[in-house]
């Protein structure tokens, strides 16, 4: 009895010295080295880092830190674009022939010149790889048959661009600046190009590098890609061959983190410099403790839900307007996305070349229950809604369901991966669909194209706009969108874009929600951090540390 | 007479060579229904989950004919048995293609993630083994006192409670809180870049190496999860342990050394426990083996870069080579570990070879 005592006591006794082993640990923790920068950020979008098929939001920052472009928008005027490794450019007068000038003295990260040469290769290789982002070159009559005509180098600093109609030159300056634009360094790509057997599909016999720059780097801006570990790091090394300001840090760490309160946690123990996913519960709680700052500043992206055309009951005019009038905007600002977005009913973002502030609807359930009557529909019906299982998504679903039951219609949420979702979506398989959309580059059509521009509405249609996956055939708004796309006049333009943006408010299936603003919240040892008008524009060389 | 003997001792060994060989025989048919089961179950999960890969390939905002140009690449257009019939083929040859998601090679991000899965499996494992076995003798020294009830009460809730809640509340309580532990992960990222493992036991690796601030600091991340599997496991130890302990201790030989007068504590430690360690070497694979398993969703809460946390992002992304590649390893260790716990029970017990 006593031995079997003693023994208890004994194991008692190591239990505790293991207990007070990990109290005694030092309190003093690994904060984050001076020269490095730790942020928090969900990459699980990311799947490739080669400018020429990356088309995903946090692949677009990373590659926005390393990689430069001819030209980039201006930071302190978003509707304008200066040059980066242009000097100046000029437009030949029947607006076809768009004639850059380089920088000189220019050097990639491996020290090579950048040349000429250099841009046309990497407009032959994004258009040739015809990957995701690739449209955006072809768009202006490009394809792997011409480029090498159409985008070529004059001589060592002159690169010459031949588009196919006399588009606005703001709209091609414009898609210029977005990141499948930038410039490889084309001795390094060839170097670790991988010879790959001709198909119909695909009629090259190299992959352009395509395989060594998913991982890989071969870039000039003012970091170099060190390291990226699938939905674990990234992580960016000062480029000592950048030719503009130096960075101050040597290195940058996004380190994967998917919950706000993980990053939230992490950001108050010192592990994290940055917290970039807050919502908005801890973007209150951060901003209430000593020695976290925040800030934010309002993106391009747009959350939105639409309505199937396919859908009989959904198709009906006054159906759309009821929708429009069954959501608490009020609710939902003051609660589901304060802090992380404001109110905002039009397409065009705010910002953006024409962009409406109208916003028209309220909740109003007596208004729409008489749309619903108009439409025989008095006795509502049921509808689903395809929800990624995601906030503040999930959360807006939820209180819609509330608010469309007031009037009689039953809303059933189906939760889903956003693969999921987003395979249905893509099919025309939903009834309703809540979503986002990001603009692809820093100009109106972009969004326009998509949801106004739909030429084919069979399910075989090629373009597959918003416009289409809803079933949706505006067919004069597909004329005025590719109209806008030719018109030079800045003013005309905007006239157009705003005549759109009103038919859409008034009969279009996308009842929009708001428009996002993006919130990170960081150690107020942080000296020069801020977020960039666009996704690909949250630029980390001008950030120092105390 | 020592003719007969040596009859006796052939007919003896054919016997034995037959049980053998039959032995061997059952335990071949099922490894390989356990691997095609394994092989079947993860191919139709792959298909019937809706997920495009595809889709999970080109991204979200890619243009209708670039997914359609990376689906006639993957396969995804033939029949669902000739897809099957490739995908056999690969895992037959212990090809599983290239990851989508890292575009490594899966056999080479296998061989990078595991021995974080082990490490940490085996940390789990010593903690559970430590402190489940004494808990499981006590308790069964102790039958039905308060010690006993308070025994089962911790067995219980290790195996009741779900796993990702208890991380998260452990999170919340020793890092967030008390800030005893590490930032979920494997090593600080401080030493990411000063730190070359060359086993890929993080913990071998810094004390091989001298790196006493580098152990220290992996010891503060692995000591969370570490302990949280180790629960785990020690639910289940202290419950085995238990009831062999009693077994043990109702034997005539425990009578007979109570009769000779040996101490309780002799009896207890050497005589029942000896006997009950043969067991509970099994016990204790078998929950090696589980954790190895198991780490799925400890590794998910912790961040911890192991195979665990790679099928989990792997079958997010619909990266299909991975997730099977990832399984076939885990269901191979599980399969050895299983083999390796019955030989040592054959070896360490006498009376399981004479049968």
């Amino acid at each position: 009895m006593m031995n079997s005592l003693n023994r208890r006591m004994r194991l008692m006794t190591t239990s505790a010295a293991m207990a007070l082993l990990l109290a005694a640990a030092p309190q003093a923790f690994a904060a984050t080295p001076a020269d490095t920068l730790v942020e928090g950020f969900a990459i699980d979008d990311i799947i490739t880092l080669d400018p020429g098929e990356a088309f995903e939001l946090s692949t677009a920052e990373v590659t926005a830190n390393t990689y430069s472009k001819l030209v980039n928008l201006d930071m302190n005027d978003t509707s304008k674009v200066v040059g980066e490794l242009a000097d100046s450019w000029t437009i030949s007068d029947d607006g076809l022939t768009y004639t850059f000038k380089l920088k000189s003295g220019l050097k990639f990260a491996s020290g090579n010149p950048i040349t000429a040469e250099d841009v046309a290769f990497s407009f032959e290789r994004a258009v040739k790889l015809d990957k995701s982002p690739a449209f955006l070159l072809t768009q202006f009559g490009l394809t792997g048959d011409n480029v090498a005509e159409k985008a070529k180098a004059a001589d060592e600093s002159t690169f010459v661009l031949t588009v196919d109609k006399a588009y606005a030159p703001s709209f091609v300056l414009n898609v210029l600046t977005s990141t499948v634009a930038s410039i490889v360094d084309k001795k390094v790509v060839l170097e670790h190009a991988k010879a790959v057997t001709p198909s119909d599909e695909y009629k090259y016999d190299t992959d352009f590098g395509n395989e060594y720059l998913k991982t890989g780097f071969a870039g000039s801006g003012p970091f170099k890609i060190r390291e990226w570990r699938a939905n674990e790091v990234v992580v960016l090394e000062r480029n000592d061959n950048f030719f503009g300001e130096k960075p101050k840090l040597a290195r940058v760490i996004y380190r994967h983190m998917k919950e706000s309160a993980g990053q939230r946690l992490a950001l108050e123990n010192g592990d994290i410099d940055v917290a970039r996913n807050l919502e908005p519960g801890d973007v209150d709680a951060v901003t209430k403790k000593d020695g976290i700052a925040t800030t934010s500043a309002p993106k391009g992206t747009l959350y939105y839900f639409s309505l199937n055309q396919k859908n009989e009951k959904l198709a009906k005019p006054e159906v759309i307007e009821a929708f429009k009038y069954l959501v608490d905007y009020d609710a939902i600002g003051e609660t589901l996305i304060k802090g992380i977005g404001t109110i905002h009913q039009t397409f065009l973002p705010t910002g953006q070349l024409g962009a409406l502030e109208d916003k028209p609807y309220k909740l109003d359930v007596a208004k729409a229950k008489e749309l619903l009557a108009k439409a025989g529909l008095a006795d509502g019906f049921t509808v689903t809604m395809d929800v990624r299982n995601t906030q503040p998504v999930t959360g807006i679903a939820e209180n819609v369901q509330q608010t469309l039951a007031q009037a009689g219609i039953k809303l059933e949420i189906i939760p889903g991966d956003g693969k999921q979702t987003l395979t249905k979506y893509r099919a025309r398989q939903h009834d309703i669909y809540i979503g986002q959309w990001g603009s692809d580059y820093f100009d109106p059509n972009s969004n326009a194209e998509t949801f106004t521009f739909n030429p084919d509405n069979s399910d075989e249609g090629k373009n597959k706009t918003l416009a289409w996956r809803n079933a949706w055939d505006p067919k004069d708004l597909t004329v005025q969108t590719q109209a806008a796309l030719l018109e030079k006049d800045s003013a005309k333009r905007a006239a157009i874009y705003e005549g759109l943006q009103k038919e859409v408010l008034a009969s279009g299936p996308f009842v929009m929600l708001f428009q996002q603003i993006e919130v990170a919240g960081y150690s107020s040892k942080l000296k020069g951090f801020k977020l960039g008008p666009s996704f690909d524009t949250n630029l980390v060389y001008t950030i120092s540390k105390d | 007479m020592a003719l007969m003997e040596t009859k006796t001792e052939a007919r003896r060994s054919g016997a034995r060579a037959s049980a053998l060989a039959f032995s061997l025989l059952r335990f071949l048919l099922t490894v390989v229904t356990t691997y095609l089961g394994l092989l079947v179950v993860t191919f139709f999960i792959g298909r019937v989950v809706p997920i495009d890969p595809a889709l999970a390939i080109v991204g979200d905002r890619a243009p209708a004919h670039v997914v359609e140009r990376v689906r006639e690449e993957l396969g995804l257009n033939l029949p669902l048995y000739q897809q099957f019939v490739i995908y056999i083929r690969q895992a037959l040859t212990g090809d599983f293609g290239t990851s989508v998601l890292t575009t490594n090679p899966v056999m080479t991000d296998i061989r990078r993630v595991f021995p974080a899965t082990i490490e940490l499996a085996t940390v789990g494992t010593l903690i559970g083994a430590f402190f489940g076995v004494p808990l499981g003798v006590l308790a069964a020294v102790k039958r039905g006192s308060f010690a006993d009830q308070i025994v089962r009460i911790i067995g219980l809730i290790g195996y009741s409670v779900p796993i990702f809640w208890l991380g998260l509340l452990a999170l919340v309580l020793f890092y967030a809180q008390l800030k005893w532990v590490a930032y979920p992960g494997r090593v600080d990222i401080v030493y990411e870049y000063s730190f070359t493992p060359v086993t890929g036991f993080f913990l071998l690796d810094a004390a091989m190496q001298r790196q006493w601030d580098v152990f220290w600091d992996v010891f503060r991340h692995i000591i969370l999860p570490g302990a949280l599997l180790g629960y785990f496991s020690l639910a289940y130890i202290s419950r085995m342990t238990r009831s062999f302990m009693l077994n043990e201790l109702s034997q005539e030989y425990i009578v007979a050394a109570r009769a000779k007068g040996l101490s309780e504590t002799r009896i207890i430690w050497f005589h029942a426990l000896r006997n009950a360690a043969v067991p509970l070497i099994t016990v204790i694979a078998l929950s090696y083996a589980g954790l190895l398993e198991g780490s799925v969703l400890t590794e998910t809460i912790f961040s911890w870069p192991g195979l665990g946390l790679y099928i989990t992002n792997s079958l997010q992304n619909a990266d299909m080579n991975a997730v099977l590649g990832g399984t076939i390893i885990i269901g191979s260790v599980f399969i050895a570990i299983n083999i390796l716990s019955d030989v040592l029970y054959r070896i360490l017990d006498p009376r399981t070879r004479s049968r």
